[in-house]
């Protein structure tokens, strides 16, 4: 980062708070500005809601877009910021997911309260998908580019493929976990009692739960992501993570420890998306691992490279604009995801067309978000 | 017995993704990207084929090579508009591109001949010899695996003693020194496209004719197994991605009959990701250590 400090000599300043801003770092007061926009948008929001300006289908949308919010902004520290491509994200979604409506339903049947179900589920979504990212990045961050991105697939697909074979209940016993991998069993071989509830089913999922999400619940979410991604990209851990981006070797060369800066990332970037999958699954009555398939990480991923790459608020804007534009165009469903792939590619095309880049450099004196080259 | 008939709907279900593997190991040695889209040319191919010999009541060969010629425009039309536009630029890019053209291409799929799945009547219903069919091979399975290795050693002939497939490996192996030297760098990347496209119709053709239901996201999976396959092999190496196909093919076969339904795709990732931490160029890939 540049430090865009000035002498105090050539203007001179009147007052603390004015000096304090004039000395701020551009990438803080980005930061800052991310922050109050977020809020912003929020208390929108809830004035109109409470203004009743807001239709069943606004209000429906509100918990699934905090949730892409936190994927698309989670996915961007590890596709912008430590310039690896997963295509696997959703995988740790599922996990999140999932693992948080056991969590939410176990504790419902020991009559916890909805406050404390919402929040150890998406605690316990982030705790789990946090070891899913460790098992998953240790092997997979040995790689590189293409085949890292291949490798990302295949454990989303693996993710997804286990959690189809998984049938979970729980009673006063405990928790019953039996694993379907020859296709015969059933629910009943849990051996739940009478009382128990069925929680995961196999193929069929999680049907049943109780929607325990809230708007707030995902303002917070959505804000607790900002903090944990802003502060790590912005210490030394942040520089260090980009340094390999920019160059591993060089950073390598200079005693940054690459395996322990890429896995931080990873591993956070997993972790919050287990909480934002957290959040999502408790706003479904019913949920199915196929939700989180390949599509779905490709989605988070268009919002991100959309939004720009390495640029946090880029991300949240894009998943906002993105997710509502064809929910508001419901005629054009069957178009959605060709218009996605014609953007995705002529995005793609024009940010790196020489001519264009020219043109923009001339525009733009000084590119604030961080783009990744190569 | 039982292990037998599971060993030959291995190899013959490993030949389709070997012939995919072909085009992905070729594409990816000369051009040095992951066409992801590869997958779902397999699929206009397959509906190629269906639309000639359901609606126009062509026969099968010709439908064949209608597939085959549409697929090797469409391969061509979309390296020109999407992928030599960001030649210079980062791989992470163009993979994102590919991908874009893979939903493109299934998402237009979709507009274009619906989400529901259409029947693929085989293309080939010969009777095979007695001791054959005893054994539950197939006349697809037969014209799979020969078509295979046909196709294989066409390969290697081509690559190995005619101009264009020395320019190919030439461009391969250092794009900058090929073109001081005369190389067409760009028609050369064309056509490996264009070779590359024409097998995935074969694969297509071949692959409705195994598994008879068509629908838009048919070629995906295949397509991603079948870059396992080549990764497997050895990305690069045209027998490695034979070798790679067949061995995958197998490897999913017996999973599926021995250890589970539900998770054969899980297992068959599963060896991909341990033979890339092990040999990280493949079984027959040379490994290039990276210069500083």
């Amino acid at each position: 980062m540049k430090k865009q400090t000035k002498p105090a000599s050539v203007k001179k300043p009147d007052g603390t708070l004015k000096r304090y801003f004039k000395n701020m770092k551009t990438a803080t007061k980005v930061d800052y500005a991310t922050y109050l926009g977020v809020i912003l948008a929020f208390a929108v929001v809830m004035a109109c809601q409470s203004a009743g300006l807001l239709n069943r289908q606004v209000t429906g949308m509100l918990v699934p877009i905090c949730c892409y919010i936190c994927m698309a902004v989670s996915l961007n520290l590890t596709v912008g910021i430590l310039g690896e491509l997963s295509l696997g994200h959703a995988g740790f979604m599922s996990v999140g997911a999932f693992s948080g409506i056991v969590a939410s339903m176990s504790l419902g049947f020991t009559g916890a309260g909805d406050v404390v179900r919402l929040v150890a589920a998406i605690a316990i979504g982030a705790v789990v998908a946090a070891i899913a990212g460790v098992i998953v990045g240790v092997p997979v961050l040995r790689l590189r580019g293409d085949y890292l991105a291949i490798v990302t697939l295949a454990f989303g697909e693996i993710i997804k493929e286990l959690i189809n074979c998984l049938l979970v209940g729980f009673d006063e016993n405990g928790l019953h976990i039996r694993f379907n991998y020859d296709g015969n069993s059933v629910m009943g071989d849990l051996g739940l009692t009478e009382n128990g509830v069925e929680i995961i089913k196999g193929a069929q999922g999680a049907a049943g739960n109780e929607k325990l999400s809230t708007f707030v619940a995902g303002f917070v979410l959505v804000m607790i992501t900002l903090i944990v991604v802003l502060n790590l990209v912005r210490s030394r851990t942040g520089r260090a993570v980009m340094a390999i981006r920019d160059n591993r070797i060089a950073a390598e060369s200079v005693g940054i420890n690459v395996t322990k800066y890429k896995l931080t990332a990873f591993v956070v970037s997993a972790a919050l998306a287990g909480a934002a999958g957290g959040l999502y699954g408790l706003n479904f009555s019913s949920l199915a691992s196929t939700t989180f398939d390949f599509n779905a990480s490709i989605l988070v991923l268009v919002y991100v490279v959309l939004g720009g790459l390495g640029n946090i608020w880029g991300s949240i804007v894009a998943t906002v604009v993105l997710y509502a534009l064809p929910e508001a165009l419901r005629g054009f469903d069957d178009l959605r995801m060709l218009v996605y792939a014609i953007v995705l590619i002529l995005v793609m095309l024009a940010t790196h067309n020489e001519r264009l880049r020219a043109l923009l450099a001339k525009v733009l004196p000084r590119r604030k978000g961080a783009a990744v080259h190569g | 017995m039982v292990f037998l008939q599971y060993l030959i709907s291995g190899i013959s279900i490993g030949s389709i993704y070997a012939i995919i593997a072909l085009g992905y190991t070729m594409v990816y040695g000369i051009a040095k990207m992951l066409n992801f889209a590869h997958g779902d040319v397999i699929m206009v191919g397959g509906y190629i084929s269906f639309c000639t010999t359901s609606y126009l009541g062509l026969p099968g060969w010709v439908s064949v090579v209608f597939a085959v010629a549409v697929c090797t425009v469409l391969g061509v039309v979309i390296e020109g508009l999407a992928y030599r536009p960001l030649r210079q630029a980062g791989s992470l890019a163009v993979l994102i591109t590919a991908i874009g053209v893979s939903y493109l291409l299934q998402n237009a799929a979709q507009l274009i001949w619906g989400a529901t799945p259409k029947n693929f009547t085989s293309l080939v219903n010969f009777a095979v010899p007695e001791f054959l069919s005893r054994l539950n091979v197939s006349g697809v399975m037969l014209v799979t695996v020969v078509a295979c290795i046909v196709i294989m050693l066409g390969l290697t002939w081509f690559t190995s003693r005619t101009k264009l497939g020395k320019a190919m490996r030439a461009c391969s192996e250092d794009r900058g020194a090929a073109q001081l030297m005369g190389i067409n760098v760009n028609r050369t990347i064309s056509m490996t496209f264009a070779i590359g496209s024409a097998l995935a119709a074969i694969a297509g053709v071949l692959l409705c004719s195994y598994s008879p239901v068509l629908q838009p996201t048919t070629g995906s999976m295949p397509g991603i197994k079948a870059f396992t396959a080549a990764v497997f092999g050895g990305i690069g190496s045209i027998p490695g991605a034979f070798l790679g196909g067949v061995l995958l093919g197998i490897i999913e076969a017996m999973a599926r009959a021995y250890l589970s339904t539900n998770l054969a795709n899980s297992i068959v990732f599963a060896v991909l990701i341990i033979v890339l931490l092990v040999r990280p160029a493949g079984l027959l890939g040379k490994y290039v250590p990276e210069k500083v």
